[in-house]
């Protein structure tokens, strides 16, 4: 046990940082590199370049022509894919270890040599427009989602959606995306992190080989990001359509992030979400759809995760014939009562868990790999993933009901009602 | 070569070491033991599904696995859910047509308790009228979450046309008016006929020696009634094929599911099927249905097909969702592949590639203690013998393009696709 998941860090000369997270069960890795970039940092008007340009990294470089590096990685029997969220994006590769040091020099190939013709980025501005018809613009739910996050921040972008607005997605061209990509995909702005059967003396001669050949740049890019002001309004969002049969009540708050907080207060919102919202034995759980029989599911959410600013948030979906006006007071009614009467027992059951979902995580390496990967691109440390545990386990009760009144006050929420358009 | 040398490795440290452990009472049970992380992943299954469900009951088995974890033995269902979170014991069961599957994983120090509460799961559920009510409140929900989303309607509107009069043709999910009616004897009858230890196939994964596994399973599942009761399920092929059918809905894409007879998991063709499905349109970024879809034209996010081996039908499946301006383009693509594929069969080059990948990526599929438990668990449901993950490899090896062109022409008639769209499709 000792030699599993135990991370160690170092940087390469270029200012790339490397994370090395040994798991010796089978003769894998995982690897991936993380940009501390994601659509929060897309210039204005240019909303969805960040997700747009992930795509477009699977087309060819000044080396590699197009599809090449996607049939080796299939060819070795690998499996590859890339993600986008507000505040990085990721690459990875899961593949026989023997073939990382080839993985890492396709990686680091396309961090500088990337090469983009409009034969590429038209078409595949096509499928992005695709999968934002698939994703959202064909189902009100996620709709509504997205408005309710667009008037949650007046002036962040978080507010806008990770894909892009349309209108502005069919805009973006060729040129943006390189402007983009020269901004944000240096070895200053990127993280390497490996997980899998190998050591980190191992990892450092074969990043050092590739990624570590890749000029500096000086410096990373800075997030140059608006802030988001404390609005003193509830703000109520309502979308009907014809299409939905099973309404649902959805409630966000501004709270801090781990990165943004200068205290505890994010340990004791991961607890608030689990003992409010996570599962079947969760407060609103038991008393919306247990007790008073008013929903099919309820429950709730924290985005912790994040550089600034963050969503908390609860939602419940009606039982036949209950008003969402009766869903939401109940569930204001749930927040000031476990304010009022919140246990140790409680406290604690929701502790074991979330303790617990770390030991599980080390059963996955790409689990693993993603936890360190993301509160590194956020601007956290590898001692925060190691002390995580720890800091879960030093938040007190005082501290949860604390932090619930303190945070989740009706009066400055933004709720979002989805309801089915009557025909007229 | 090289990489052929690490497939052997990995199945040494996977194959060789699958025990097959039998309890004193006789119950059977796959085993791998790992020791690296404090923990126990266990995969269950018991034959009968969905397809089990009685007229005018669609959807019984789906409730039934939902109301496992619904106050069980001692526990009341809200007992159970706060013993279940206090140890962090993660259970979970769920159905498919064939069968009803349950999956447990929990931290070594727990397993006591873990073992307990499945064992209540399994052999005392309540089914409390009041219980019963709220779960068919989630199941109403579900059904009305799906009425209008594209894919839902896509699919349930592809399987009910090609299965017409069979078990088949139903969601797993149920009817919302079958739903209305079941009650808790229902699920008692159905829980006594399906859940026996008969048609169970069980595997574990984790840090537990097959001694006390032996003993556990006895305690465990020892309860369950010793037979259970199946309906007899006949065999089908799709119906409906070279039909068209548009199912009307307010949005900006058409999203399509298409396909025809397909190929039993027992069919001598199925591995050389698998391959000619990977080139095909299985495998993402590389398979020529997704090149033309969606590198060359853009007309989709997603597209693919794929093999679905069910108990009592095979099926060559597949789709994608495209705006419905492009609708026809994007149809008549797919059908253009899937007839040069016929005709032609892949190339010498296509082939090795995907069996490279197929072969490659075999091993690195299975990356946690549930996916591992979980594959053991279809292999002994599929009947492939507890040395497959050994010889897995060499069956995909010995495919020759003589065996999928064949497949493919035995399995691939455009014209004798049924094709479903949800949406608005331009030219259709």
């Amino acid at each position: 046990m000792a030699d599993t998941a135990i991370a160690s860090t170092f940087h390469l000369d270029n200012g790339m940082q490397v994370v090395v997270i040994p798991d010796h069960r089978a003769p894998v890795v995982t690897h991936m590199v993380w940009y501390k970039n994601g659509s929060a940092d897309d210039p204005e008007g240019k909303s969805g370049i960040a997700h747009f340009l992930e795509h477009l990294m699977f087309k060819g470089t000044k080396k590699h022509a197009k599809g090449k590096f996607s049939n080796l990685v299939s060819e070795l029997g690998g499996q590859e894919n890339a993600f986008t969220s507000y505040d990085y994006t990721a690459y990875f590769q899961k593949i026989a270890k023997e073939h990382l040091e080839t993985m890492m020099s396709f990686e680091a190939d396309r961090m500088t040599n990337l090469v983009l013709s409009d034969e590429d980025v038209i078409p595949e501005r096509d499928v992005v427009l695709e999968e934002r018809r698939m994703r959202t613009d064909s189902d009100p739910a996620s709709q509504l989602s997205e408005s309710l996050s667009a008037t949650l921040y007046v002036n962040h972008p978080y507010g806008l959606p990770i894909i892009g607005w349309q209108h502005e997605i069919a805009t973006l061209d060729r040129q943006d995306a390189l402007n983009y990509y020269a901004r944000f995909y240096t070895p200053e702005n990127a993280i390497l992190v490996v997980a899998g059967d190998i050591t980190e003396p191992e990892v450092k001669r074969l990043a050092s080989a590739t990624y570590g050949q890749i000029a500096a740049r000086g410096e990373a890019p800075k997030r140059t990001r608006k802030v988001e002001p404390p609005i003193p309004a509830a703000r109520r969002v309502e979308l009907a359509d014809p299409k939905v049969e099973q309404p649902s009540f959805q409630r966000y708050w501004l709270v801090p992030s781990h990165v943004s907080a200068a205290d505890s207060e994010p340990y004791a919102l991961e607890l608030l979400a689990q003992i409010l919202g996570g599962g079947g034995a969760s407060r609103l759980f038991r008393a919306l759809v247990q007790d008073q029989e008013l929903a099919t599911n309820a429950g709730s959410w924290y985005m912790g995760d994040a550089v600034d600013l963050t969503r908390f948030a609860v939602y419940a979906l009606p039982r036949e014939g209950v008003e969402l006006k009766t869903l939401e007071k109940a569930t204001e009614a749930v927040i000031a009562k476990l304010i009022d009467d919140l246990s140790e027992r409680e406290l604690n059951r929701a502790k074991t868990q979330l303790i617990a979902d770390t030991v599980y995580a080390r059963d996955s390496q790409a689990t693993l790999a993603r936890m360190y990967g993301s509160t590194l691109a956020v601007g956290g440390a590898v001692k925060d993933v190691e002390s995580w545990p720890a800091r879960i386990d030093a938040v007190t009760l005082a501290d949860v009901t604390a932090v619930a009144k303190k945070r989740l006050l009706p009066r400055i929420a933004v709720t979002g009602y989805l309801l089915k358009e009557e025909a007229a | 070569m090289n990489q052929l040398k690490t497939d052997a490795g990995v199945q040494a440290s996977t194959g060789s070491r699958i025990q097959r452990v039998v309890s004193p009472m006789g119950i059977e049970a796959w085993l791998i033991e790992e020791y690296a992380v404090p923990l126990i992943a266990m995969e269950m299954s018991f034959e009968g599904g969905a397809a089990q469900d009685p007229a005018g009951k669609a959807g019984l088995a789906n409730f039934l696995s939902g109301m496992l974890d619904e106050g069980a033995g001692p526990y009341d269902a809200i007992a159970f859910q706060e013993a279940l979170d206090e140890h962090a014991i993660q259970l979970r069961f769920g159905e498919s047509k064939d069968a009803i599957g349950g999956s447990l994983k929990t931290l070594i120090r727990h397993q006591d308790k873990a073992f307990e509460l499945l064992r209540h799961a399994l052999t005392a559920p309540h089914f409390e009228q009041n219980a019963v009510d709220r779960v068919r409140s989630q199941i109403l929900g579900g059904i009305k979450r799906g009425a209008n989303d594209p894919n839902s309607r896509s699919s349930k509107a592809w399987m009910a046309r090609a299965f017409a009069g069979h078990a088949y043709a139903t969601p797993d999910e149920g009817l919302a008016d079958d739903i209305a009616t079941v009650t808790a004897d229902d699920l008692r009858g159905l829980h006594k006929r399906l859940m026996a230890r008969s048609h169970l196939k069980i595997s574990v994964v984790g840090a537990i020696s097959a001694e006390v596994l032996a003993r556990e399973l006895d305690a465990i599942f020892g309860g369950l009634p010793a037979k259970a009761e199946l309906a007899a399920i006949p065999a089908v092929n799709p119906a409906g094929l070279g039909e068209l059918q548009i199912i009307d809905l307010d949005i900006p894409q058409s999203t399509f599911r298409f396909g025809m007879q397909g190929l039993l998991r027992k069919d001598d063709d199925f591995v050389a099927a698998s391959v000619m499905n990977h080139i095909l349109g299985g495998g993402s970024f590389t398979s020529r249905i997704f090149q033309e879809v969606r590198e060359k034209r853009g007309l989709a996010y997603s597209v693919s097909s794929s093999l679905y081996p069910f108990a009592h039908a095979g099926l060559f499946f597949g789709g994608t969702a495209t705006k419905n301006e492009r609708a026809k383009e994007a149809l008549d693509v797919i059908r253009d592949e899937i007839v040069k594929m016929a005709s032609d069969g892949p190339t010498e080059e296509e082939l090795d590639k995907a069996k490279r990948y197929l072969i490659g990526s075999y091993a690195l599929r299975f990356d946690t203690s549930t996916k591992i438990a979980n594959h053991l668990t279809a292999m002994q449901v599929d009947e492939l013998g507890i040395d497959y993950t050994d010889k897995r490899n060499s069956l995909f090896e010995a495919v020759t393009l003589e065996d999928t062109k064949r497949v493919a022409k035995r399995l691939l008639f455009p014209g004798q696709m049924l094709v479903t769209v949800a949406g608005r499709p331009v030219g259709l």
